[in-house]
């Protein structure tokens, strides 16, 4: 697509009114946050950073973590799509191996272990849609800390706490567990 | 207890006194220069953020300061601490050198970025007179060719950043700040021409003296005589300031020249692979350059220590005070120089590459040539025609002193 | 010798008359018959016409490998064939082609008929209509059956990522789903054999495990049980699916029906990175992928090569690798002769000091144990030292039990490229038993060992204490490196290039999926090093240059080249 350039005008192309205007703009901002305050932090959480924290909005990105459903299970399937379609590389999972170790019936599989690199997460998210179990979620924690970088580097225990309980509406693997019991006495005779 | 301090000193040879001078300056200079670096870091910081409607640092400070009287609460205040904490804070953070890069220059090349900016203000006369002694640590004839050719290094600090730090946004940036340095050199050499036309002199001593006499070339009526030469080169001489300010910019690399830089497309340009102190010297040097630049326009076009009424440089040799004054007076236009640049940097977007060789090339060299001629052509006139000798020094005793 | 190297060694087919049809189209001739996964000339398919065409066609029951069966139905095409007049001459239209009949259900002729591209054979000036939206409807239709139980299992399923299940989903199926009644729930991870696991439920019974088992292996055990929607498969009562081949029934399924218990659950495939290597576990030389991922290998699974394993490998040779990512793999280069520490000039000062051993020798005191396991570039690196000092040289035999099908007795991957380049006689291991003579009665004073331990094969930990100098290179630790004056660690296969010669005289090659352990480097690359200084004589630093200039000094391999094998390798005469 080719969008199409405007012929300036002389005065647009003489520069002049453009540095006027923007000095317009930043005098205005300079001249209302020195002498009356307005500063994005009162505007949005009536103060400054450690002593009012900011209250993020719904949907805001923060740190991934794992979550569990309203059984106490972890969600978590460790199909690994999060870790391939990560773009930084920050989680790691180790999978289970053949012995498929799941804490709830019928899913078969869970993570043996599951790191997210804090350091290296960008918060974009994709895990969160990626996630075809609903396992992982984007949540409010912006302000991660540690004395060193092996601290930030969280594990699967440290995610599902952090993470909490997901209240599930669908509750795919227990429906389906359900389902296969409600069958197993018809028709294949024991 | 000055005179018998002074007495003695005179007591001693013109070679020690010399010396000495010049170390005090230097030494006094430096550790303006330097303090003025690191609160010209925070004035950018504290700038925009209010300009973003933010607060800027606010809460360094040093323990129990709060508790002197009266002074306290305000020390603690506006992040004034800040620079310190930036200073331990560079020394110690980890200074990674990538295993890639090239070790020599990589090591080189933050101190040749930073030392050439400290270099220039040795020309730069920052005050009249002190007692007998001139406010400027070398007194050269040569002067604005010495700090055009001195600036000129700092390119290499920046390349070789680039060459050495073995990796491709380094390079590209290094590459894109020699291209631009040089193109902008030019413009900005030649935008003077008229200047030296106009004083016959190359000493920025005896320039900033002869503006303090007829007029600054940016603002002719701060003059002791006014003369018609003054307002006839008037508008030749704003042009030249903004040439030499446009160029400034491009020169230290500021917005909206900051191509070699432009985190948008190159991560940060040549320090890319620089951490520590190391990236911290880059920095520095960055505001050193300013300083310097800043201090050089105000040398050539805004009448250096001078202003309307206070500036006659001969009260300065008798009245201690005076000569104190023609410094602070000094120091207070480069920060005003500097908040403009500070500013400048929240109005504009950056220019394109090919924008920037455009308006170096194709727009401010020929200009500059131009005015290189018409000025002259008006020199040659007055001097021809007029009445009037050729404009002369009101200083005759600068003259007497070489 | 030279001109005999050929890829194939089939006197060239007799010609096989053409036909005209058409496919999505555009007008191309295919011959008349084509090969059956036997081999056999039978008349060609439609589907065959159409990936003769460029075109795919989606089909999971179909394997060209296996004897077709027709059950998936995902093949089905929309036709057509030209229409016959009364007089069986063709009815042509007012331009003059001749007049197309579209398939149609005979009792409903508004309705296409398709048919399955598998098993249908093409006539003259048939027209077959891939693409047509007749044809996606009826896609659309066979995939939404096949779903109908399928269970939502990718996330936990090893085969998503090369499910076809999946793949044809995506690219031709429905994207909601209309079923809103429960699914048939079937047995999961069944027990079906010692190395496969069954998922009833994502099974789609195209059958192909069944007519692999029973029609390639001769293994007849396996079958479908039940009726209607509980169709499943099942090893017959008693038995276990248990032969030698049941991987193999893992690759071809198309969905995660049949799985592999050993890479069960131990990585995700769209990790993979795949190398095209070799089966080093016995004298076949089967054609494999190797799955591995960050310096970690997964699995082998077979590459297709006709002259050699067709589409298969045996389970022996697939699941021989676990030594590769053992912990104890050699990665330091040590012994107790060595006297430097750091790791940093091990290399440098061990090449010096057995250059200088090699160099001092006299005539007949040198030794060499080379396996028949090391790559032919090694084996002629090895040998050229050999002729230097004039040494004894011999291999080790390994003989197992061979089967019909791929698994040869001689479970050596290079018992014909030692034989060829000379380290090892017609006999194999016939000098062994003279280098143990030669150490005992003092002769022989310096012993080099590449990739065995010789005290399993007749030279005792007592004769090796005799060696003035006992120079060995292994990939895993054993009695022989332990005793070791200078241990050099090398590279298992997948850890180096290199070519084999297998026991038919195929020369193939493989490529590099893993980078050395620790400090280990590629033998051939040490070897050069030593023939240079040994002997004097510069070579190529490249195995492409290795393995040219050995095809040019040992006669059997004259007149092929490295880049000349391809990825389905050569056959020369042995």
């Amino acid at each position: 697509m080719i969008v199409p350039r405007k012929n300036l005008t002389f005065w647009e192309r003489l520069y002049l009114p453009a540095i006027a205007s923007g000095f317009k703009v930043t005098a205005r901002h300079f001249r209302n946050t020195v002498f009356k305050g307005n500063t994005v932090a009162n505007d949005l959480s009536g103060g400054f950073y450690p002593e009012k924290k900011w209250v993020v909005a719904e949907g805001y990105r923060g740190a991934p973590y794992l979550v569990k459903d309203p059984e106490g299970n972890t969600k978590c399937v460790s199909c690994q799509l999060c870790e391939f379609v990560c773009p930084p590389k920050a989680i790691k999972i180790t999978p289970p191996g053949p012995a498929g170790t799941a804490d709830r019936p019928n899913a078969e599989k869970m993570p043996k272990e599951f790191e997210i690199n804090m350091l290296r997460c960008i918060f974009c998210g994709y895990c969160q849609e990626v996630c075809p179990e609903e396992a992982i979620f984007l949540q409010k924690d912006y302000s991660l800390n540690a004395e060193s970088r092996q601290e930030l580097i969280y594990n699967k225990e440290k995610l599902l706490e952090l993470g909490g309980v997901h209240q599930d509406k669908i509750w795919k693997w227990k429906h389906k567990a359900e389902e296969a019991k409600e069958q197993t006495t018809f028709p294949v005779a024991k | 207890m000055f005179q018998t301090i002074f007495n003695t000193i005179s007591s001693w040879s013109p070679l020690t006194q010399f010396t000495f001078w010049s170390a005090i300056k230097v030494f006094g200079v430096f550790g303006v220069a330097m303090t003025i670096v690191a609160y010209a870091v925070l004035a950018e910081r504290k700038i925009s953020a209010f300009i973003q409607d933010r607060v800027g640092p606010n809460r360094v400070s040093l323990p129990l300061i709060g508790s002197i009287p009266f002074l306290g609460p305000l020390l603690t205040r506006w992040g004034i601490w800040q620079p310190l904490a930036d200073g331990v804070k560079s020394f110690i953070k980890e200074d990674f050198t990538p295993s890639y890069v090239r070790k020599a220059y990589y090591w080189l090349a933050p101190a040749i970025t930073f030392v050439p900016a400290l270099v220039v203000i040795a020309v730069i006369p920052f005050g009249s007179y002190i007692g007998n002694q001139k406010m400027v640590i070398a007194d050269l004839d040569v002067g604005i060719l010495y700090s055009f050719g001195i600036i000129s290094l700092g390119v290499y600090g920046i390349v070789l950043a680039g060459y050495a730090s073995n990796s491709k946004y380094p390079f590209l940036g290094g590459i894109r700040s020699s291209a631009q340095l040089i193109s902008y050199e030019i413009a900005m050499g030649m935008s003077v021409v008229p200047i030296f036309l106009v004083t016959q002199q190359l000493n920025l001593s005896a320039i900033v003296e002869y503006q303090a006499q007829y007029g600054w070339f940016a603002l002719p009526f701060c003059a002791r005589e006014l003369t018609p030469l003054s307002f006839m080169i008037w508008p030749f001489a704003l042009i030249s300031f903004f040439i030499f300010l446009v160029s400034g910019f491009a020169e230290t690399n500021r917005l909206p020249f900051d191509l070699p830089e432009s985190e948008t497309e190159l991560v940060a340009g040549y320090n890319t692979e620089y951490s520590s102190i190391k990236f911290a010297l880059f920095f520095m040097g960055e505001y050193a350059n300013i300083i310097a630049g800043a201090g050089m326009m105000v040398t050539l076009f805004l009448g250096g220590w001078s202003v309307p009424g206070l500036s006659d440089a001969a009260i300065a040799k008798t009245h201690i005070a005076v000569g104190v004054a023609h410094i602070l007076i000094f120091l207070f236009k480069v920060f005003f120089l500097i908040a403009i640049v500070i500013w400048v940097r929240w109005m504009f977007p950056r220019f394109r590459y090919d924008q920037l060789m455009d308006l170096g090339w194709r727009r401010f060299i020929p200009v500059a040539l131009a005015n290189i001629l018409i000025v002259a052509v008006i020199v040659w006139a007055v001097t021809t025609f007029s009445n009037e000798t050729k404009p002369a020094l009101a200083h005759s005793a600068y003259q007497v002193n070489k | 010798m030279s001109t005999q190297a050929t890829t194939e060694q089939k006197p060239a087919p007799p010609p096989i008359e053409k036909i005209k049809i058409k496919v999505d189209g555009r007008d191309i001739e295919v011959p008349k018959a084509m090969p059956d996964w036997q081999g056999k000339l039978q008349p060609t398919t439609m589907l065959q016409a159409c990936q003769i065409a460029g075109i795919d066609v989606p089909h999971y029951c179909y394997h060209p490998k296996l004897p077709i069966a027709g059950n998936c139905r995902m093949c089905l095409v929309e036709f057509g064939t030209p229409a016959m007049g009364p007089d069986r001459k063709p009815v042509l239209n007012p331009d003059g082609t001749s007049k197309i009949l579209r398939s149609v259900l005979p009792y409903e002729p508004s309705t296409p008929r398709g048919a399955i591209a598998c098993a249908t054979p093409i006539s003259p000036g048939m027209e077959i209509y891939p693409n047509s939206p007749a044809t996606k409807v009826m896609r659309e239709a066979v995939l939404e059956s096949l779903l109908i139980n399928h269970p939502l299992d990718c996330p936990i399923c090893d085969q998503a990522g090369e499910c076809k299940l999946q793949e044809y989903s995506v690219d031709y199926g429905k994207a909601g789903s209309r079923f809103i009644e429960p699914k048939v729930h079937k047995p999961k991870a069944v027990d079906l054999g010692p190395r496969i696991v069954l998922d009833d439920e994502r099974c789609i019974l195209c059958t192909r495990c069944i007519r692999f088992t029973k029609d390639v292996v001769g293994d007849d055990k396996l079958g479908v049980v039940n009726r209607g929607s509980y169709n499943s498969i099942a090893a017959y009562p008693g038995t276990t699916f248990d032969n030698n081949y049941t991987l193999n029934t893992v690759d071809i399924c198309p969905v995660g029906a049949l799985t592999s218990k050993d890479f069960r659950f131990k990585m995700r495939v769209w990790f993979l990175k795949e190398t095209k290597s070799l089966c080093t576990s016995c004298g076949t030389g089967c054609n494999t992928i190797v799955g591995s991922r960050e310096e970690v290998m997964y699995r082998y699974e077979p590459r297709e090569n006709d002259a050699v394993n067709s589409t298969w490998m045996c389970d022996s040779g697939r699941l021989n690798y676990k030594w590769v990512n053992r912990e104890d793999r050699l990665s330091k280069v040590q012994g107790s002769k060595l006297k430097v520490q750091s790791q940093e000039k091990a290399w440098s000062v061990a090449i010096r000091d057995i250059s200088e051993i090699l160099r001092k020798a006299a005539a007949g005191s040198v030794a060499f144990v080379a396996s028949a396991r090391q790559t032919n570039e090694e084996l002629y690196l090895l040998k050229k030292l050999a002729t230097k000092s004039n040494a004894i040289t011999d291999s080790v035999p390994r003989i197992g039990e061979g089967d019909r099908l791929l698994l040869n007795a001689d479970r050596n991957p290079n018992s014909t490229g030692s034989r060829l380049i000379g380290i090892s006689g017609e006999k194999m291991g016939s000098n062994l038993s003279k280098i143990a003579e030669g150490i005992r009665s003092g002769s022989i004073k310096t012993l080099i060992v590449f990739g065995e331990d010789v005290t399993k094969h007749g030279i005792g930990a007592d004769l090796l204490a005799k060696l003035e100098n006992l120079i060995v290179s292994d990939i895993l630790p054993n009695a022989t490196t332990a005793a070791a004056h200078y241990l050099l660690p090398g590279c298992a296969h997948v850890e180096k290039r290199g070519s084999f010669v297998n026991v038919k005289g195929r020369v193939q090659r493989f490529m590099q999926a893993l980078q050395p352990k620790g400090n280990a480097r590629a033998e051939w690359e040490f070897l050069h090093e030593l023939v240079f200084n040994v002997t004097g004589q510069n070579g190529y630093v490249t195995i492409e240059g290795l393995f040219n200039q050995m095809s040019k000094e040992v006669p059997a391999f004259n007149g092929v080249s490295w880049a000349g094998l391809g990825d389905a390798g050569v056959t020369i005469q042995i």
